[in-house]
């Protein structure tokens, strides 16, 4: 009785145990990929295939179509990535801002009382969500490409925009110092706004700019673009690929974005909107100030995994052409012939793009989510 | 026994019960993957033993891999996966076609998906070394070259400046690009896409101004999917070296060897004057070199590990060099490409045989 197993009776100890397997099972986890890693390796020394990053370093070679970077042929196979991850971020912060403000429109629509408006909602809806992604890309794709003229016969609708094959042509701000105090002016009234309040915010961030610009002698730096040889010159061009896949991507999001704001908009119980009526608020009060904070809470989460698909899915670009991250990988995967790599690197970036995206909205659901006091 | 031991008795059991399927799975994983990569030998015989050739081919380039509406597959390229079959079974229908994009082809043959890669693939460097490749002899001379509309009026690539040019990814087609670009101080937008069929479409429907690709497969695409191929024009110069050839991977000798000399034997049976048709008459025939081909002198065929007749099935089933190119993408063919640096080097151009002996 007094030898009662004190110090050899860990296996009878749940916590202890607990902790035991978790680390055996950890370690036949790490010995597993230690395992894997180590046969992939010396199965491609054996058969010669070179491995490592050192590539990344190397002149690339090739040139990208569209870059929001300076970048040329003679840059290393870095800086293409770096390119090709700029593209995508692009798209992806386009498409989602435009999916967001366009499903939130399509959501609430569905809701009207307005019977047309509601049908219309539900037709967008349940047509654009039961065709594959790839499909409506290819669609708009061919729609852009075969039924607009060539840059020549180019659509001239007002003074600087063109519409042709080559994409949508707009004016764009030229190479002026103007423009850089301007950025900077713009950039200190929100500081400012963000120190003083809203009301200061308010006044100054449409006035500092507009005064700087003024100071200037209000010059009118812009670039307009224009036909020179085979295609415009200057502004600013959404290319046929980018327009395309931006309209795909936002359309089809926004179908799925509309049922999660309808969904999380339903849950509001309808007690709380006849409080508000009956407290004298207008309809859309109650909507703004009453239903909108409470659907948030359930709209947040869904909302978050439509971010990361619609991430996921500017990988579709390469179908249609426009030089997104896994374009460029592509390319370097055949001139150097390091697909392990290759992929390794798109993986990564598709990782810390969707982890960025996680952490934004998991900060913003506890912001909106219901604080216990 | 105590209580307690009783208990830990007791949970032991329950655990490994739990545990042995866990733990035979995990084991029977670790065996599949210890499975090692090729060693000398290893393919010809796992070929020989499997009874056909896995052989990597496009997925559609007519006149060099294209199945037809019977999914009978045609083509220089698939033609000498026919021909490594006929020297090594004796029987050129012994093939199973993998067709590969682009991008896939490399890690196929890296993996041992594919035995033989035979894709209008060129023969570089960095192939040979970096990926692991060993080339056999060069079964077409391609360069790559420039198509325009012709009604654009353009005559020469140095017109190209400024011009958006549509491109396939996957290819060495964007590195020829940029450095003839970079190298005549010119600029031009790249439109990549991934498929062959889109970019025909955006070429045709006049996304771009110029599309590029090795000049076979252009005179390919202009004879297959332009409504009319005579209002598109090949630009006159060829920007890059193309020279396509089946490819193995490292580790096995015989097995190169014998795609290598298989390749020999359909230039040789051309310079020899044999063909399909011709080959039985010539089985009679007092010529050394012609007997030494066709195994009539023995040794050769056991050089190489197969049957003496390997060349003679070759040729019978297959045709030589001239009988292939001429079916497939020359004068016979909706291609009509001119024999150029493919003919034999005894008419001007580039195609030659070591002495088979």
């Amino acid at each position: 009785m007094a030898a009662a197993p004190a110090n050899n009776n860990w296996l009878g100890d749940p916590k202890l145990r607990a902790i035991a397997w978790q680390a055996l099972a950890l370690v036949a986890l790490g010995a597993c990929a230690w395992f894997l890693v180590g046969t992939i390796l010396e199965n491609l020394a054996q058969r010669s295939v070179a491995t490592g990053f050192g590539f990344l370093s190397r002149s690339a070679s090739f040139a990208i179509g569209e870059t929001v970077i300076p970048y040329s042929a003679a840059d290393s196979y870095g800086k293409a990535l770096l390119v090709g991850v700029l593209n995508t971020l692009k798209v992806t912060v386009i498409a989602i801002t435009s999916a967001t403000l366009l499903g939130i429109l399509i959501g609430i629509a569905r809701l009207s009382r307005n019977w047309l408006v509601a049908k219309l909602a539900a037709v967008y809806v349940e047509s654009v969500r039961n065709v594959p992604l790839l499909l409506q890309l290819f669609l708009w794709y061919a729609m852009i490409t075969e039924s607009l003229p060539g840059p020549r016969q180019a659509f001239h609708p007002l003074p600087g925009v063109f519409l042709s094959n080559r994409g949508l042509m707009v004016p764009g701000l030229a190479d002026h110092p103007v423009w850089l105090a301007v950025t900077a002016a713009l950039i200190l009234a929100i500081a400012l706004g963000l120190w003083r309040g809203r009301r200061t915010a308010a006044i100054l961030i449409p006035a500092l700019p507009l005064g700087v610009w003024l100071g200037f002698g209000a010059p009118l730096a812009f670039s307009l673009p224009e036909l020179q040889g085979f295609n415009f010159r200057g502004g600013i061009t959404f290319s046929p690929e980018l327009s395309s896949l931006l309209i795909g991507l936002a359309i089809y999001a926004a179908s799925y974005i509309a049922e999660i704001v309808r969904g999380g908009i339903l849950a509001v119980d309808r007690g709380q909107v006849e409080a508000g009526l009956s407290l004298g608020l207008s309809r859309s009060d109650v909507l703004r100030l009453i239903v909108l904070p409470q659907a948030l809470r359930v709209i947040v989460p869904p909302l978050a995994g439509e971010y990361h698909k619609l991430t996921k899915n500017t990988s579709l670009a390469v179908a249609i052409g426009y030089p997104d991250v896994v374009s460029v990988l592509n390319t370097m995967v055949n001139q150097t012939g390091q697909a392990i790599e290759g992929m390794a690197l798109i993986m990564m970036v598709f990782l810390a793009i969707s982890t960025g995206i996680s952490l934004f909205t998991n900060w913003y659901n506890r912001r909106v989510a219901l604080v216990e006091r | 026994m105590d209580l307690w031991g009783r208990r830990l008795q007791e949970r032991l059991e329950r655990t490994m019960r739990r545990l042995i399927p866990t733990a035979a799975f995990g084991l029977a994983l670790t065996f599949a993957l210890m499975a090692g990569p090729a060693e000398a030998g290893a393919v010809f015989n796992a070929v020989k033993a499997r009874g056909f050739i896995q052989c990597g081919v496009n997925v559609g380039l007519a006149g060099f891999s294209a199945p037809n509406a019977r999914g009978t597959w045609s083509g220089l390229d698939v033609d000498y996966c026919r021909a490594v079959a006929a020297a090594m079974f004796g029987d050129a229908t012994k093939v199973k076609f993998v067709p590969l994009s682009a991008q896939q082809r490399f890690s196929a043959l890296q993996s041992g998906e594919v035995d033989l890669l035979s894709r209008n693939t060129t023969w570089t460097l960095t192939r040979d070394t970096a990926n692991g490749f060993h080339f056999a002899p060069i079964t077409f001379f391609d360069g790559q070259a420039f198509m325009v509309a012709k009604k654009s009026g353009i005559k020469s690539a140095a017109e190209l400046n400024g011009a958006t040019i549509c491109a396939q990814t996957g290819t060495t087609t964007e590195l020829n690009l940029a450095d003839y670009f970079r190298s005549h101080g010119l600029s031009y937008q790249p439109v990549i896409v991934e498929a062959l069929a889109e970019m025909n479409a955006i070429f045709f429907a006049g996304r771009c101004d110029a599309v590029t690709s090795d000049a076979s497969q252009l005179a390919s695409i202009r004879a297959a999917d332009a409504s009319n191929p005579d209002d598109y024009i090949i630009l006159p110069e060829r920007i890059s070296k193309e020279p396509f050839a089946p490819a193995v991977r490292h580790g096995d000798d015989q097995w190169f060897e014998l795609v290598k000399w298989t390749i020999f034997a359909t230039i040789d049976a051309e310079e020899l004057g044999i063909s399909s048709k011709t080959v039985t008459d010539f089985l009679k025939s007092s010529n050394p070199s012609i007997q030494r081909l066709l195994g009539e002198m023995p040794g050769f065929g056991a050089a190489l590990g197969v049957d003496e007749k390997w060349a003679y099935a070759v040729i019978k089933q297959v045709g030589n060099y001239g009988e292939i190119f001429d079916r497939n993408v020359g004068a016979g063919s909706r291609l009509k490409l001119e024999r150029g640096l493919n003919a034999l080097w005894t008419a001007g151009g580039l195609q030659y045989s070591p002495p088979l002996r």
